[in-house]
């Protein structure tokens, strides 16, 4: 667009120093945001350097009164709150997705959708305020009767005095709630880049509406619903004031599903304040995992959610920008 | 002519569905109708209990008006200083974080998705490593500041302004990211034009396409603001906690998702359900925000097209 030769109409280069200044500025400015995420990445890698190690990851031995430092329960609590988060949560977010996208009447898509889209704006300190309040001991009754029906399934919890009123259930439970508006936001967006066609074609062929979705839209939007419920996973997996509230903060891997624990984030949030020392660089190196962990969820996530709205030729503008523009809505 | 009846013609057109095909369509189309209306509880269950417990200790008497004692007994004070608190946090926070944001976000659509290809590269990147900064939590932004500012002991040791920082982290992605999108529906037609009339490229920038992505902009910003109001990880580590008011953001200040969380850890039921009232008071605030925010974007959209 610009560059070739010098044109008559060309300004002298006196007014064409604000556009430069401009430019190149705007340009250091990136540059000086990529730069502090990779200094911030370093001083946090220095901080822990004297905890952090293949045994603080796998080693379960969390004590800090005798400056033990091992934080496997940590990194367990975190994988089984997420892990819960996503059975629970994914399978409705995408089933509401899909009905707002794909059967639901028009007039009452917007107002359903602005609803689902609020669950994101409730913060989350107030999650925790009613899951420790409210959710936690009205749902006990309830895991009891569970672990005393199925106690036969390993995990699931044998004996309901065992069960603890904050516990691993409960926190993924929470965190099902708060990534539900987030993979089903991304999954709206994605479900709405397969083409008319694709669906008309199917409904023309005499597919009913179910059927519909299960031949044409799925499909084709399955790597992006894959990118949304890994983008979800990342927010799971580093929620911290919702989670610090009900999962009961136990050093120590939980005998079952009902049981108490920790996450990465939890930790720091509950021992950061009183922590000195070696235990504050544990902390960091809690921080250094939990950030690495969520740093390679959203890559993938990123590839995924890309791939599905890049490789469609039709459409408007740029799809993958869309359902990127859907995550920073919600996030 | 007559042998073809339109009646016949529709009939020959529909394919018979078999009763099972038929059943296995209504039962899903009622399971995703019921995954949606299950989405909606706990958004209901929220609400409810807020109102419920918290309208109560809303309007009592000097809620708004009284900072918290922090006491063990007596009298447990209002929530001034953690309302006053958040909002010059959070006001600090979008005052660094919405410049930046726009500028990172015009430098994506303006200058380096037009430029030459190594700026291409460049900027692709950016923009790769602002998408990933919304997924980070805000927990590790906490530490980041903790790291880099409170135990540098940089005019002191918790303080507000710290806090505003982190949250500034937090909103940047989102201001950036929903800016660059609004900059990205902004037609080429109006930049030609304006090229064509012989205004330099930061006039067209500042003149044509920022004013007219304005109300895309505008709610962006709200919704990151919105966000950073209700994130408390992130202040934990680096304003601290305070009871008594203060506007002066090099000290450690109070704020309400600190308060909130504080207050469900005491043993006193009074300053629990003090949290309910303080709960409702920021929902209420974000859902506001939320609301405008979205009236905005769809006002603009509606009027655009």
């Amino acid at each position: 667009m610009v560059g070739g030769g010098r044109s008559v109409l060309e300004r002298s280069p006196l007014h064409r120093l604000p556009d430069r200044l401009l430019k190149w500025g705007l340009t250091g400015l990136a540059a000086a945001i990529l730069a502090l995420i990779a200094y911030f990445f370093i001083r946090l890698i220095g901080q822990s350097s004297g905890t952090f190690g293949l045994s603080f990851i796998f080693g379960n031995h969390w004590a800090p009164q005798i400056n033990a430092y091992r934080a496997a329960a940590m990194l367990v609590g975190t994988l089984i709150t997420s892990t819960t988060a996503m059975l629970i949560g994914v399978p409705i977010a995408v089933a509401t997705a899909l009905y707002l996208t794909e059967l639901c009447p028009r007039r009452a898509r917007t107002p359903l959708s602005l609803l689902v889209d609020l669950l994101a704006a409730v913060p989350s300190v107030v999650y925790g305020l009613w899951g420790v309040f409210f959710l936690a001991p009205k749902l006990l009754p309830a895991e009891r009767w569970f672990a005393n029906t199925f106690s036969f399934i390993p995990w699931f919890g044998g004996g309901a005095g065992t069960i603890a009123p904050t516990n691993y259930f409960i926190a993924g439970l929470i965190l099902a709630i708060m990534i539900l508006p987030i993979v089903s936001a991304v999954s709206r967006e994605v479900l709405a880049t397969v083409p008319n066609e694709h669906r008309e074609a199917s409904l023309a062929l005499g597919a009913t509406r179910w059927e519909m979705i299960r031949t044409a839209v799925l499909p084709e939007a399955r790597p992006g619903i894959v990118g949304a419920a890994m983008l979800g996973l990342g927010r799971a997996l580093g929620e911290t004031i919702a989670v610090v509230l009900v999962i009961g903060d136990a050093p120590d891997i939980g005998k079952h599903w009902f049981d108490q624990g920790y996450t990465y984030a939890s930790v720091i949030a509950n021992e950061f304040g009183e922590a000195t020392g070696l235990h504050r660089s544990a902390l960091f190196a809690c921080g250094l995992a939990l950030f690495v962990l969520t740093l390679l969820v959203n890559i993938v996530a990123r590839i995924f959610v890309n791939r599905s709205a890049r490789g469609k030729s039709y459409g408007t503008g740029d799809q993958g920008a869309v359902a990127a523009g859907a995550v920073a809505q919600m996030t | 002519m007559s042998t073809i009846e339109p009646k016949t013609a529709t009939r020959l057109q529909l394919p018979r569905i078999s009763a099972r095909r038929r059943t296995t369509d209504r039962v899903m189309r009622a399971l995703l109708a019921a995954a949606t209306m299950i989405a909606l509880v706990p958004l209901v269950l929220v609400i409810y209990y807020l109102l419920k417990e918290g309208l109560g200790s809303m309007t009592s008497a000097g809620f708004f008006t009284q900072d918290p004692t922090g006491s063990f007994f007596g009298q447990i004070g209002g929530i001034r200083s953690a309302l006053l608190g958040s909002l010059e946090i959070v006001a600090i926070a979008a005052a660094i974080a919405i410049p930046i944001g726009i500028g990172l976000a015009v430098f994506l659509v303006e200058y380096g998705g037009k430029g030459s290809k190594p700026m291409r590269v460049f900027a692709n990147t950016v923009r790769y490593f602002v998408d990933v900064m919304t997924g980070v939590p805000s927990i590790i932004f906490g530490l980041f500041i903790y790291i880099t500012l409170v135990i540098s002991h940089i005019g002191g040791n918790f303080a507000g302004w710290k806090g505003s920082v982190a949250l500034s982290l937090l909103m940047l992605p989102i201001v950036a990211r929903s800016t660059e999108l609004v900059l990205q529906t902004v037609p080429d037609t109006l930049r030609e034009a304006a090229l064509a009339l012989g205004a330099p490229r930061w006039r067209v920038t500042s003149r044509v396409v920022l004013p007219a992505a304005l109300p895309g902009i505008v709610t962006g910003s709200l919704l990151a603001t919105a966000r950073a109001l209700g994130e408390t990880a992130p202040l934990l580590f680096t304003v601290a906690v305070a009871n008594a008011l203060t506007f002066n953001p090099s000290q450690q200040m109070n704020s309400m998702p600190v308060q909130i969380y504080n207050d469900i850890l005491s043993p006193r039921s009074i300053v629990n359900s003090q949290a309910w009232g303080l709960g409702l008071t920021l929902v209420l605030i974000v859902l506001i925000l939320n609301l405008v925010a979205r009236g905005i974007s769809r006002k603009s959209r509606s009027a655009g097209s």
